[in-house]
Parts: C-alpha cells; sequence; structure tokens
C-alpha cells in the first residue's frame, strides 16, 4: 500500500532525463538561433542605449524641469505637481540620481514596448471572440507566473543586460494593456456604434472616430497598470544586470544595508506614485467628456 | 428651456436656401420580408410562411421570429409611421431599411435598388448619400463638441471642411441650437441633444431619413415641441421620413400613413383616419380608445353631400373634426361648408354630427372618397 503513503510520481532517473532533455534541447536551440535572435532584439538594445544616455547626459536641471512639466500638463494639479518636484529633490540630495534615471529610461522604454504591441493586440482580441479565448489564458499565465521564472529563459537566450531584461519586463507588463484596450472597446456603447455603421463609417473609420476614442479612458487605466508592473519588475530585473534602482537593492539585501534598502526603496515608491498619480489624473482628464450628465 | 422661439425664426429666414434633396426623392419598397434570429433562420422561414407560431419557434427550436412577412409601400416625401409595442419588431423593421440587420428572406427597394443586395461598399456609399437615421438614446459621440457631431456624415462623405462648417452651423441654427456649437452633448439636456441627432441627420442631405423612437425618451412637452420642428422641417424638406414609436398620439400626429405592428407583423396600415375609425382587430381597438378623435377625424369623413347655402363658414375637407366644431362655435353657427383644396364647396357639416363623431367610440360611416 505505499502508493497510499506517497503520491506515485514518476521516478526520479527518468525526470532528470526529462527536465535535462528540455533543458538540453533548449540550449542547443539558443546557441544555433542566438545570434539572429540578438540581431533581431539589436534596435531595442540601441533603443534602451539611446533613452539612457540621453536621461543621463543632459543637464539634472533640464531633467527635473521636464519631468515636473510632464506631472503639470498631464495632471494640471498643483498638488501633484509639487509632490513630484519633491520627490526628485529628495531623489537626487541623497545621491540616488543617476540610478533613478535609469530606472526610468528603462520603464520609459518597457511601456512604449507594451503600449505599441499590447494596443493591436487588444484591439484584435475585441474584434474576435475566438482570439480573445485564445489570448486570455495565456494572459492568465503571464501574470500570475513568478517574475523570477521568465528571468531564467531569457537569460538562457540572451545572456544578461539591458535587452533580456526588458524581454522580462515587457512580458509581465504588457497583460493590462491588452486587457483593457479589449475591455473598452467591448464596453463601447452599442447604439454609439450602429449610429458609426448607418452614417456610412469604414471599420477603420469606426475605430479611429468612436472605438479607440470611447475607450480611450479604459485604455488609460491599462497603461498605468502597466507603468506600475513594469516598475515592479524593473526591480526584480536587475539579478540579470538590469542597472538602476533595483541594484542598489539587491546589494542591501545580500549584505544587510537596511538603509541602503530603505533608502532606493523610497526611491521607487516616490517614482512609482508620480507616475501613477498623472497617468491617472491624465485618464480622468479624458473622461470629462465622456460621463452622461444628462439625459439617458 | 428649449429654445422654440429661435428655431421658428430660423425656419422663416431660411425657407428660400433649401432642399437640395428634393430632385432625388425616393420611395420605399418593402417585400415578403422576414426576419428569423437564431444560427439557422433560413430553414425556418418555409415553415414560419406555413403558419408556425412565435412561441413553437421559440420554445421548439431556440429561433427567434423578428418579422413575418412584411410588405410596405412608403411613398416619397411622406412620413411613414411604424407603430408597436416593446418586442413587436419595428426597430428591427427599421434596421432593415439601411441593413444594420440583415434580413433573412425577402427585399427592402429604395429607388428601385435592393439595399439586401448591395456589397459592402455600395452599402457604405448608400448609407452615406442616401441615408440618415435618429436614434432613441441620441447615440451622439460624447468626445465631440455640437459641431463636430453634426459634420460626422459629411466628414465621412468626404466633403471639404469649410463646407462641412457652414452646412453643420446652418443645421444647428435650424434647431434652434445656435451658440451650443461648442458645448459637449452631455452639458446639453436631453432634448437638446436629440436636437443636435437631428441636426446631424440632417446635415447628411439625404432623401432617406430613419427615426427610431427619435422622441420617445424626451419629457412630453419636449416630445410635442420636437414633433413640431419635425412636421416644419418636413414642409419644406419632403423627405420620406420612416418613423418608429410606440406612442398612437405621436403616430396619429406625425404620419401620413401607419403601420401596426405586433409580434413581427403587420395587422393593420393605412391613414391616421383609417386606423382609428376601422381598427382591423380587437388590439388596435384597444389602443384607439384613448385617443383624441377630434383631432384624428377630418371633416371630409363627417361631410354631408351638397352646398348648404345658410352656412356662411367654410372649413378644409382635410380640417380635423375640433377645428370644425371650433370654426362653427366662434361663429355661432350649427353648419359649415366643406372645401376641397381648390377652395370649391363638396359639402357641409353639421355641429351635432360633428360632435357625435368626436365621442362616439363606435364606427361611423358617412366616409365620403
Amino acid at each position: 500500500m505505499s502508493w497510499l503513503d506517497e503520491f506515485p510520481a514518476m521516478d526520479k532517473s527518468s525526470l532528470r532525463e526529462l527536465k535535462k532533455g528540455i533543458d538540453g534541447g533548449f540550449r542547443a536551440w539558443t546557441r544555433e538561433h542566438g545570434d539572429t535572435i540578438e540581431a533581431i532584439f539589436e534596435p531595442l538594445k540601441q533603443m534602451l542605449i539611446w533613452s539612457e544616455k540621453l536621461l543621463l547626459n543632459t543637464p539634472w536641471p533640464i531633467i527635473l524641469g521636464a519631468i515636473v512639466a510632464i506631472a503639470w500638463f498631464g495632471s494640471r494639479s498643483w498638488k501633484i505637481t509639487l509632490t513630484t518636484f519633491l520627490t526628485l529633490v529628495f531623489i537626487g540630495y541623497f545621491d540616488m540620481w543617476e540610478d533613478t534615471m535609469r530606472t526610468i529610461s528603462m520603464m520609459f522604454v518597457c511601456t512604449f514596448v507594451s503600449i505599441v504591441l499590447g494596443i493591436p493586440i487588444g484591439i484584435a482580441m475585441s474584434k474576435s471572440n475566438k482570439l480573445q479565448a485564445v489570448i486570455t489564458p495565456i494572459l492568465d499565465i503571464m501574470q500570475t507566473m513568478p517574475g523570477f521564472v521568465y528571468l531564467i529563459p531569457v537569460v538562457m537566450l540572451l545572456g544578461i543586460g539591458k535587452v533580456p531584461g526588458l524581454l522580462a519586463v515587457v512580458v509581465y507588463a504588457i497583460p493590462p494593456i491588452i486587457r483593457l484596450t479589449n475591455l473598452g472597446i467591448r464596453l463601447v456603447d452599442k447604439e454609439v456604434l450602429e449610429a458609426a455603421d448607418a452614417f456610412g463609417s469604414s471599420g477603420w473609420q469606426r475605430l479611429k472616430n468612436v472605438q479607440i476614442p470611447l475607450a480611450m479612458p479604459t485604455i488609460m487605466a491599462g497603461i498605468n497598470q502597466t507603468i506600475m508592473m513594469a516598475l515592479a519588475l524593473v526591480v526584480i530585473a536587475s539579478m540579470i544586470g538590469v542597472q538602476g534602482l533595483g541594484q542598489p537593492v539587491l546589494q542591501a539585501i545580500n549584505n544587510q544595508y537596511f538603509t541602503l534598502g530603505a533608502f532606493n526603496g523610497l526611491a521607487i515608491v516616490g517614482i512609482a506614485i508620480i507616475f501613477d498619480r498623472v497617468s491617472q489624473a491624465y485618464g480622468k482628464r479624458l473622461q470629462a467628456h465622456s460621463e452622461v450628465v444628462h439625459g439617458n | 428651456m428649449e429654445t422654440d422661439a429661435s428655431f421658428a425664426a430660423g425656419a422663416l429666414e431660411s425657407t428660400s436656401a433649401e432642399s437640395t434633396t428634393a430632385g432625388s426623392r425616393e420611395g420605399i419598397e418593402v417585400r415578403g420580408l422576414y426576419k428569423i434570429f437564431g444560427p439557422k433562420g433560413r430553414d425556418f422561414v418555409d415553415a414560419v410562411r406555413n403558419g408556425m407560431s412565435k412561441q413553437e419557434l421559440q420554445e421548439e427550436h431556440g429561433h427567434v421570429l423578428g418579422l413575418k412577412d412584411i410588405n410596405l409601400s412608403m411613398a416619397a416625401g411622406s412620413i411613414q409611421v411604424v407603430m408597436g409595442l416593446s418586442g413587436s419588431g419595428k426597430s428591427t423593421l427599421i434596421r432593415h431599411i439601411n441593413r444594420l440587420i440583415d434580413p433573412t428572406v425577402g427585399e427592402v427597394l429604395v429607388g428601385g435598388d435592393d439595399v439586401c443586395k448591395m456589397g459592402k461598399k455600395a452599402l457604405r456609399n448608400f448609407r452615406r448619400h442616401h441615408t440618415a437615421m435618429v436614434f432613441q438614446k441620441f447615440a451622439l459621440l460624447p468626445h465631440r463638441t455640437v459641431i463636430d457631431n453634426v459634420v460626422y456624415g459629411l466628414e465621412l462623405q468626404g466633403v471639404d471642411e469649410a463646407k462641412q462648417q457652414s452646412e453643420a452651423r446652418r443645421w444647428i441654427d435650424r434647431v434652434g441650437l445656435s451658440g451650443f456649437e461648442d458645448n459637449y452633448p452631455n452639458q446639453l439636456s436631453g432634448g437638446m441633444q436629440q436636437r443636435v441627432g437631428l441636426a446631424r441627420a440632417l446635415t447628411n442631405d439625404a432623401p432617406l431619413l430613419l427615426m427610431d423612437e427619435a422622441f420617445s425618451a424626451l419629457d412630453p412637452l419636449i416630445r410635442m415641441d420636437m414633433q413640431s420642428v419635425l412636421l416644419d422641417l418636413q414642409q419644406e424638406l419632403h423627405k420620406t421620413i420612416v418613423f418608429i414609436t410606440h406612442d398612437l398620439d405621436e403616430a396619429l400626429r406625425l404620419g401620413d400613413r401607419i403601420a401596426i405592428l405586433r409580434d413581427g407583423e403587420v395587422i393593420q396600415e393605412g391613414t391616421g383616419q383609417d386606423i382609428v375609425l376601422n381598427p382591423a382587430d380587437e388590439y388596435i381597438q384597444n389602443f384607439v380608445k384613448e385617443v383624441n378623435r377630434g383631432r384624428v377625424i377630418l371633416a371630409e369623413s363627417v361631410m354631408q353631400p351638397g352646398h348648404n347655402t345658410a352656412a356662411s363658414e367654410q372649413v378644409e375637407q382635410t380640417a380635423s373634426l375640433e377645428t370644425c366644431a371650433r370654426v362653427m362655435s366662434v361663429a355661432g353657427t350649427n353648419v359649415a361648408n366643406v372645401t376641397n383644396d381648390q377652395g370649391d364647396v363638396i359639402g357641409h357639416v353639421q355641429m351635432d354630427a360633428t360632435i357625435a363623431a368626436m365621442v362616439e367610440q363606435d364606427t361611423r360611416h358617412t366616409s365620403a372618397p
């Protein structure tokens, strides 16, 4: 009756063979195609390098001014703008400016890639129930799989550095933008769509004039979520050599430097709050005329 | 408050600059139209034709009968009202005219072309140039201002921007919304939003105007107001208007002809007076009971032949009984002569017969041709 006490598992040697086989196969595949794949991602790498250089080489007062200006034009709120300014001053004063710029650069590129890929996928998904049925479970896997697990095949494929970091972050951060684009478009008022059809809109005109604008507040909520998730994973990605605020945190964990960890942790919280508040306030402003006040 | 005064002023001013559509009037001919909702609707057409009931179709085959053998002929330049309660298929019917819904079988001919046979591109062009639609819940684009909503049809037609703007402003003015061009829909009241919906449809400059319960979401007073707006505009535009409603008073006020729909079938079609005087069945009779007969029945229906030499007053044959009674009572007489549209006397009405017809429930046949 031994099978009752212990789950009848695959025997140890076959299991080891199985894992070895898969890993070996994947490794062989990456060795064979590694160069091609690296070449494919070369433009992304250039983009990452360019954006990081831009943020690091520009004198800090200009960057500070630019971020504060974005905060103002995005939110039109003095409170948010002032918070942004003070947070950045705090970060700079405690000598975390460079790492913060690296993190913002990485987050910015990751968010950009997620939006560029995610919105078209979300639109396609909203048009086809079949596609939605296929993509939804994939998104579920992407969101629930622990972040570290993505890092392994990515490192096997591309080694450590910026591009693998970017891939891992995008895989983690892209689901909300896809989901919410899909949802936003599906929730567009049927009667307004009917009106667009009745006046003779083509498919593209319908998308451009009605579906995207009406789904925009929901899509903005997706972008906000994507930014937050990108920021969260940028820190974890420091384990595969992504520079920025994550690395001092990692160092602090290894050496039990509480203050170093806390300062960098707070800097991450600070920029997270800035981007969250600004993108939310912007989304809310977009919504200003979409709410039905009269009639209906 | 609605700005009816400014509308009326606009109406007087711009009567001359009117009607580019008058030359291209189009009637609508609906022939043998069936709509059965469900994955295999076509398979049940014959069964329905041979008398399968809506219930049987739904309970045993899981398909919904939307429309059954609709045959309607809507004259160019007239207002055709389609009336029915919710679920009668009236909204389904109007959506077949611009093919927002595809029929199961049947034809919808507009100006001789079968809308149901058009390809994608032809259909889009047909919708852009031949039809415009007004919706029950307005269906305005919330992110666009009033004027940007109103230009929508012209924008799709590819009309140049200056023309878009001037046309839109003209119609915004005509529906009494001048000064609200740059407001967003959610800043306007329901009645004003529907004026935007109407202006958007009229700016499209299409011979066909489809109105799906266009005024049903409005307060009674504003609804009356909008009905007047529509009737005044129609006086000079002579579009072919299909108007859907569940309200018999509205149907009688607007419709040159009225079709009554129940369970997807037309159960009576005729002028308002026909329906009030000769309801086809008990169902319609129940509707008609509450109607103000004095406004619907015309002088010609209670007219007796012959010129009455004692009569000092004259009424037109298309005057309502209410008008006849008013004319006679103001003049303190009991008889008035009835004239046709040329002004010739074709008969006379008596006060007692007029009042009897106004209050009587059962039909009273003195019908003239």
